[in-house]
């Protein structure tokens, strides 16, 4: 473990993302406890403010501030990653090992059924939901936890399936190991470094989905804050207050390259075979 | 190859069909029913009729899912709630401005990707090289939604050289034109292209940098072939394997993609007309729309998949 530390506290891009990320978990669970202003508060006697010293990056067309709603906007982008990754780490992890470790038709169905869930971009299964059930925040964490399902049951069963033909395995099942403790006992803490990877550029992925939906109207709903939503409104505004449409850009970007740099860096931390070829 | 073939095209209609029976059951066999979710709560007991049977919902839900799969293989398809038109016509109209946009955006994604990624892989770890795979790190952070409006905020707000958005069709008679189309979508295919390239040519440089390990081309280079020569000859068609595949699966984002990308630039294309289907409660635009895109990534991923096989001959026996 310290020898891991301090490989991973040389690796540069592992360390910059680290910094990104830990930026935006810090400023989400500070919007938990204080914003400089009530994010939802309206005051139009100051909307479009340029930035002051009472409103650091001004406001918006209902006088809004917009370092307020950038905060719990963190708080919402975290949310939605953690339980859409969440979804598909659960049910597709679940699927891969299944499918590992029983083979045969059950594999194929699996696999087919996961084939078959690439068809459903996180952005059509989120228009279909919310053409029925409405838009919502809800709908959208669904959708994107969809969509993960089987980018998690293909890379488990790959992984899982490189693990039962190893010897130790062979030699667990000899002593009288079931289907189930191996899984347990060898192969989920061999393939958790591929799965913590794939996590946290998933998490990436859906902080932009996230974002593209609300950006659509299709995600959060007024008036919790939103960055994709604030991008949206900003827009009416381009010609008014452009730097309104670049803040929540900004963070969206700095979130999800943090997120990025730290699956590189896993990758490359605990795979050095694949460091080396990169 | 035929048989490989024929095992890829038996699995593309068992999709179809699946993907045919979600769509069906998760716009038609919703809670409550269709005609309920488009009039809302407020409807009366006869228009909710009216619709009902406007919609066929009095009809058992296997008849109607068997009439909606016939009548869209014959290429006739219900009339559109809110516009009163077959849908078929209201998707045609808009993959005009659709189509277009993602060939163009595809084209730009493979040459902005080959020629950065064969650049930096040819440069391997000089500035060039990390420069290169910087850029292309923060390309995949980008939002296109963002990027969209950051590129309106600079040519249509700052510079003036092009409105923020619309489009004057591809007819003089419309007040549009050939040119005048092309120049409305140049922006919305950067925006598309811009993230889709950043992936690309990340995959293209690892790619050409494994081909470069390889033993035949230290051969050809023994030969007395140049560098340039061997890149281009040897190194790149090799390298276009793994490629190909990436570029299939991006242009099924790209698909997706044009449905925010065309909200930003107000283009009538099919994301503007699903978008608008979802504020009408258009839910029989919203069934046909969403069947047409899923067949696209469908289809797009069984045709890289052959292309696989082509490049790529081992691929064939293990079908």
């Amino acid at each position: 473990m310290g020898e891991f530390l301090s490989r991973a506290l040389r690796h540069k891009s592992f360390v910059a993302g680290g910094l990104l990320t830990a930026l935006l978990i810090g400023l989400a669970a500070l919007s938990l406890a204080w914003t400089p202003h009530p994010p939802a508060e309206i005051d139009i006697a100051n909307k479009l403010a340029p930035p002051s010293a009472t409103h650091w990056l001004g406001t918006d067309s209902l006088g809004r501030d917009i370092v307020s709603q950038l905060l719990v906007g963190a708080r919402n982008s975290i949310i939605v990653g953690l339980v859409a990754v969440g979804i598909g780490l659960a049910i597709g992890v679940a699927l891969g090992c299944i499918a590992s470790a029983r083979r045969g038709w059950l594999e194929e169905a699996i696999m087919r059924a996961s084939d078959f869930t690439f068809a459903f971009p996180a952005l059509l299964s989120a228009i279909m939901l919310t053409a029925i059930y409405g838009p919502g925040l809800l709908m959208s964490i669904v959708a994107i936890g969809i969509f993960n399902v089987p980018v998690f049951a293909r890379l488990t069963r790959g992984a899982a399936n490189a693990v039962w033909a190893r010897e130790y395995v062979l030699a667990a099942r000899a002593a009288g190991k079931g289907g189930w403790r191996i899984t347990l006992d060898h192969v989920l803490p061999n393939i958790a470094s591929v799965l913590i990877v794939q996590a946290t550029v998933s998490f990436a992925t859906a902080i932009l989905a996230e974002a593209a939906l609300s950006y659509l109207g299709l995600g959060t709903q007024p008036p919790q804050p939103s960055w994709g939503r604030m991008l949206n409104e900003a827009q009416t505004l381009m010609f008014q207050a452009p730097m309104l449409a670049v803040y929540p850009g900004v963070a969206i970007v700095l979130s999800v390259l943090g997120l990025n740099l730290i699956g590189d860096g896993l990758r490359d931390l605990l795979d050095p075979k694949l460091a080396r070829r990169r | 190859m035929l048989v490989f073939l024929l095992k890829r095209l038996a699995a593309l209609l068992a999709t179809l069909a699946v993907a045919s029976v979600v769509v069906f059951a998760v716009l038609e066999l919703l809670p409550g029913n269709a005609a309920e979710v488009i009039l809302g709560d407020t409807a009366t007991p006869e228009s909710l009729a009216a619709l009902q049977a406007r919609l066929g919902l009095d009809r058992p839900p296997l008849e109607r899912y068997r009439d909606w799969v016939g009548e869209l293989l014959q290429g006739r398809t219900a009339r559109s709630i809110s516009y009163d038109t077959p849908t078929s016509e209201l998707i045609a109209e808009r993959l005009q401005v659709t189509l277009p946009l993602a060939v163009m955006a595809m084209l730009l994604t493979v040459v902005l990707a080959l020629t950065l990624g064969v650049y930096a892989a040819a440069r391997h770890n000089t500035l060039a090289d990390v420069g290169v795979m910087a850029g292309s790190q923060l390309g995949i952070a980008i939002p296109n939604f963002w990027f969209a409006i950051l590129l309106i905020l600079l040519f249509a707000v700052h510079l003036q050289w092009v409105s923020a958005g619309g489009f004057p069709g591809w007819s003089a008679d419309d007040g549009g034109g050939l040119w005048e189309g092309l120049k409305a979508l140049i922006l919305p295919a950067i925006a598309l292209a811009l993230v889709q390239a950043a992936i690309l040519a990340r995959m293209t440089r690892s790619a050409v940098l494994e081909v470069m390990r390889e033993d035949f081309v230290r051969t050809a280079r023994a030969k007395g072939l140049s560098r340039r020569q061997v890149l281009l000859r040897h190194v790149l068609r090799n390298a276009m394997i793994p490629v190909i595949t990436v570029m299939g699966l991006q242009f099924a984002n790209l698909i997706t993609g044009t449905i925010v990308v065309e909200n930003v630039f107000v283009l009538p294309g099919i994301g503007r007309l699903v978008f608008q289907a979802i504020s009408n409660r258009d839910l029989v635009v919203v069934r046909d729309v969403v069947m047409l895109l899923a067949a696209v990534v469908v289809i797009v991923n069984f045709v890289v998949d052959v292309l696989y096989a082509v490049v790529d001959p081992r691929l064939r026996q293990h079908g």
